[in-house]
């Protein structure tokens, strides 16, 4: 604790919010210490609270409880020691990229004399001479990024906070981007202390970073503290290094539970309701079919991304919705088709469509839903009133979400409808019931 | 560029306790006013305006001072008021819904008690100018405050978050972040005001009641004395001087501040056709002017490292929750509230004096502007629709005559005005025929020039399944254009109804060459109980005016409007 190279220290910190008379916990009880020369990687499925963590580290947000210290003082307010390279490059239109870097510097008091020359040379060091005068609008993605690196380091700080710097990027420039700041920092090129990276590519935190911290969420927590102990540059087609990718997925997929714990309980009932992942009928589809020619139905999952084309956050949510419908069982890092995921995958349209209504109809919050259209007039709700309902389990905006998945979903098993001019969630009659009757 | 101008308006919301709040304190405010009138001198004796061509150019200067004060005043306001709206809770939960009210009251309805109370208040003259600028000034505001606020609440979170993390003060992010980032809706909706405040100008500066001659000299009063003296020649002569000074404006301030603001724009791709302006070319090839801007980024650097080293740097602005409720906040709310009730007693006790008689005529004055104001919509509504459709239906057409209908747009009806009581006085029922006229200028160009615009829009694979369907003119009409035009129309249309309000005023009761006409309206009553010194009458009918034309608006245009950002918007 009283070690003098520890930059940042996370004593209980928990983050709650209030929506209405109901608080939602963001992230609970984490704790953990950062110490110079580190390079943290924070990873996590969205919604994990990782984004969160890093705005409390900087200072950007109070955490609701629990205490941040930097270099052992307390923080209070924005950590003059950090700056943040964000996801979304968040560059001012209206100024040069110059312009965006020099401001940075104008910004902590510099005169022209001192920052201008500064500037200039960290455009240089990203590689962007001859665009100072350019405006972001005129530049690509990664070179965007670049003057967001350059605004980021050139202000000097003990602690450099990347918050997902690559995702918004095509894959090469992410590439090239992420060598160039391996290289930077390995040299020593930068007086950069440590550097913090949020990330949700099990890959990018594995090439990267020195010590990988893993979040999961509902509610948002630390699972694991891995040191990752592989030399630079590292290759991704090493035993090393696809053994550490196989067990964080191991990790993040977790193992499939018993029926009632996966399903959870219906809205307004004791127990927390489980979220349905948000993922299109497509791409789940497309992972069953994939999964039904492999041998056995069996994959390791740290595969998967590369053949199928999604990036690891994708895959975890679709290897959750197929793993919540009771088509694929996860253990330690694999996923394997069940009998009726294998159905499933070889099935016609329509019995695909019949086999899903079956299984969603299982799950809690359709259960609910139901019971809750059955009841009503005409057999109809006003998507509102649903969502209503559903913000006593969920924040606004996860229930806005959470519906959108629950119509979708309905829609494609023609379990509901959706009138969109009325905004009218509407129960279709059970086809079952048709068929009995019709044959 | 196929521009479609909106006032900014907020999203629809029911009438709640803010409106009720709001309409009291403006009840009390009235009443007020009104208590001050009470002591307004009995006669108000006017200046005398010389119809020669020489002073011309003065009475011009004159008209644009009062604009530009008014607009300067217009200015600082929108940017407090906004700012305090968007960074304190509490504070926006009064601001918003009363500045929701006030967009949408008829300003003109306010120039009697406003021109009586001032002239109780201060000299003659000096009364007048005031009440013109202030005037001109409730017309300008609202909807720059509106835009002001609606950017600062829109900025986005990531630029907001690097401001904080690279350690902006309160000054610079008002410099790098906040302005920049609001500059152009801030320009766009300054030019919409300017446009606006020449309607009200031309009002205030011809306004006469009774024995008490409010004008001022300028184009306003120029334009009404030589239409009384039957002058044709410096008619025209003050029109052309009118038209010339908008036009001036537009090419040698609006235009270029365009040119300048694009580098402001938030998208993230190049526009393939950005404003532009010969005059700003001018003036950034000046050595003149560069090297004045040198001097400027100088005294500009030593006014930052100033202010750096004095304020502090600011984190993100309070979410919701931290802000606390003080013992302090709730007890000036509670203040606040008891004064603007004592306030709405005292107007509701003056309202009681009002006779049942006088409610009745209040009732069907209501009803009779009404009907003019639906009668000059319909009109309108009828020619400018088929008209502009084949106009932006012609893309060369229309890029010829768009900046005509701009200009025809942007000359105030209110200066018209004299010209057609000229035209009109003598027919039978004339002066319903002006006042129909009159709201009809006011409102017509701005619906074309909206029409046009949304014609232009209507995408080009559209028009092509139209023609490849074979669809009848008038099936093409129900599937395609008048949809796709909706937006623009609603748009257009809630503009225009408020400006034909507002023309009801100066049209329904007119002295003209020494003779007093009026026809039977809510604009009359008001400018009658004026002239006469029925102060409690004037009250009724000033309150009843904003009361109907808020409920039109809530009940018709608001849900027209959300109807069309909903359904019919093409992007």
């Amino acid at each position: 604790m009283n070690n003098p190279n520890t930059l940042v220290q996370l004593i209980n910190v928990e983050q709650r919010y209030s929506s209405g008379r109901r608080t939602f916990t963001a992230v609970e009880n984490v704790n953990f210490t950062m110490a110079e020369g580190e390079f943290v990687a924070l990873l996590g499925p969205s919604g994990c609270g990782k984004s969160t963590l890093l705005r409390i580290i900087t200072g950007l947000q109070k955490p609701s409880s629990g205490r941040v210290l930097y270099r052992g003082q307390p923080l209070t307010g924005v950590n003059p020691h950090a700056t943040i390279v964000f996801q979304t490059f968040a560059l001012f239109p209206w100024f040069s990229v110059l312009e965006n870097v020099e401001i940075a510097l104008k910004a902590r008091g510099l005169p022209p004399a001192v920052r201008l020359p500064r500037a200039m040379e960290l455009i240089d060091r990203v590689g962007l001479d001859g665009f100072e005068s350019a405006y972001p609008r005129e530049l690509s993605g990664g070179m965007r990024q670049k003057v967001g690196f350059a605004r980021a380091m050139a202000v000097e700080p003990e602690l450099l906070c990347l918050d997902e710097p690559f995702s918004a990027l095509d894959v090469l420039s992410a590439e090239s981007l992420r060598s160039d700041l391996i290289e930077l920092w390995l040299e020593g090129k930068i007086p950069t202390k440590a550097i913090l990276m949020v990330t949700h590519n099990i890959e990018e935190a594995i090439m990267l970073a020195d010590r990988i911290i893993v979040m999961d969420k509902g509610p948002g927590r630390i699972v694991a503290d891995l040191s990752v102990g592989l030399p630079y540059p590292r290759q991704r087609n090493t035993s090393a290094f696809t053994a550490l990718v196989d067990r964080v997925y191991a990790l993040l997929a977790g193992q499939t539970q018993a029926e009632h714990i996966e399903l959870g309980s219906a809205p307004g009932e004791p127990g927390a309701t489980r979220p349905l992942p948000q993922v299109s009928i497509n791409n789940l589809t497309g992972l069953l079919e994939h999964l039904s020619e492999q041998e056995k139905g069996h994959a390791d999952i740290y595969r998967l991304p590369e053949r199928l084309g999604v990036d690891s956050d994708e895959l975890l949510r679709l290897i959750e919705a197929a793993e919540l419908l009771g088509f694929v069982h996860v253990s330690q890092g694999d996923v394997a088709l069940t009998p009726l995921g294998d159905t499933f995958a070889d099935a016609s349209i329509l019995a695909r469509k019949n086999i899903f209504a079956v299984r969603i109809r299982r799950l809690p919050i359709f259960k609910w839903l139901i019971t809750l259209l059955r009841a009503s007039e005409s057999r109809s709700l006003g998507w509102d009133v649903v969502r209503a309902a559903l913000e006593l389990e969920f924040p606004p905006d996860e229930a806005e979400r959470q519906l959108d998945t629950i119509v979708d979903w309905g829609r494609y098993a023609e379990v509901l409808a959706y009138d969109d001019d009325k905004a009218l969630i509407t129960l279709e009659p059970e086809a079952g019931v048709l068929e009995k009757t019709g044959t | 560029m196929p521009q479609r101008l909106t006032f900014g308006t907020p999203p629809s919301r029911r009438f709640g306790y803010g409106d009720l709040f709001v309409l009291l304190a403006i009840a009390g405010v009235l009443y007020l006013g009104l208590r001050f009138a009470l002591t307004a001198p009995g006669e108000v004796r006017g200046p005398e305006i010389r119809l020669t061509w020489t002073a011309l150019p003065g009475y011009a200067a004159l008209s644009i001072g009062r604009m530009a004060a008014a607009y300067a005043l217009s200015f600082l306001f929108t940017i407090v008021y906004g700012y305090v709206a968007a960074y304190n809770r509490r504070a926006e939960m009064v601001m918003m819904p009363l500045l929701d009210v006030l967009q949408s009251v008829p300003i003109l309805s306010f120039l009697p008690v406003v021109l009586l109370s001032l002239s109780a208040l201060l000299p003659e003259g000096v009364a007048a100018e005031f009440a013109a600028i202030v005037l001109i000034f409730t017309s300008q505001v609202w909807n720059m405050t509106f835009a002001w606020y609606q950017s600062l609440t829109t900025i986005s979170n990531d630029l907001r978050e690097a401001s904080a993390i690279f350690r902006f003060n309160r000054w610079l992010r008002l410099k790098w972040l906040e302005l920049p980032f609001g500059a152009i809706s801030l320009i766009w909706n300054s030019m919409m005001s300017w446009a606006g405040g020449w309607f009200f100008l031309m009002a205030a500066e011809s306004y006469t009641v009774g024995e008490r001659d409010f004008r001022l000299p300028g184009l306003g009063s120029f334009l009404q004395a030589a239409a009384g003296q039957g002058d044709l020649q410096a008619l025209f002569l003050g029109i052309g001087a009118l038209v010339l000074v908008v036009v001036a404006l537009d090419q040698l301030v609006w235009r270029p501040l365009l040119a300048w603001a694009d580098r402001f724009k938030l998208e993230m791709v190049e526009d393939q056709t950005p404003p532009t302006s010969w005059f700003y070319d001018l003036l950034s090839d000046s050595r003149l002017i560069q090297r004045l801007g040198a001097s400027l980024a100088d005294w500009n650097e030593r006014l930052d490292a100033w202010l750096i080293h004095r304020l502090k740097p600011l984190g993100m602005p309070e979410t919701q929750s931290s802000q606390q409720w003080t013992l302090l906040s709730v007890g000036m709310i509670a203040a606040l509230a008891a004064v603007v009730g004592y306030g709405g007693l005292l107007a509701g006790r003056m309202l009681l004096e009002v006779t049942p008689a006088q409610w009745l005529e209040l009732g069907v004055g209501l009803g009779a502007t009404f009907l003019r104001v639906a009668v000059a919509m319909a009109i309108a509504l009828a020619w400018t629709i088929p008209v502009g459709v084949a106009i932006g239906s012609n893309q060369r057409l229309a890029r010829w005559l768009q900046p005509v209908v701009q200009i025809a747009a942007s000359v105030p009806a209110t200066a018209l005005f004299p010209a057609f009581l000229l035209i009109f006085l003598n027919l039978p029922n004339g002066l319903n025929i002006a006042a129909i006229v009159l709201m009809l200028t006011g409102t017509q160009w701005y619906l074309l020039f909206n029409v046009i615009a949304g014609a232009l829009a209507i995408p080009q694979d559209l028009k092509h399944t139209a023609a490849l369907l074979h669809l009848k003119p008038l099936a093409r009409w129900r599937t395609l254009t008048l949809p796709a035009l909706f937006p623009y129309i609603v748009t257009g249309a809630i503009t225009a109804s408020g400006g034909a309000w507002n023309a009801s005023i100066v049209a329904e009761y007119t002295e003209f060459g020494g003779q007093v006409r009026s026809v039977i309206g809510i604009g009359a009553i008001i400018s009658h109980a004026t002239a006469s010194g029925q102060y409690a009458l004037l009250l009724a009918a000033t309150l009843a005016m904003i009361l109907a034309v808020i409920t039109i608006n809530r009940l018709l245009w608001r849900r027209l409007y959300v109807l069309a950002e909903e359904r019919f918007r093409m992007e």
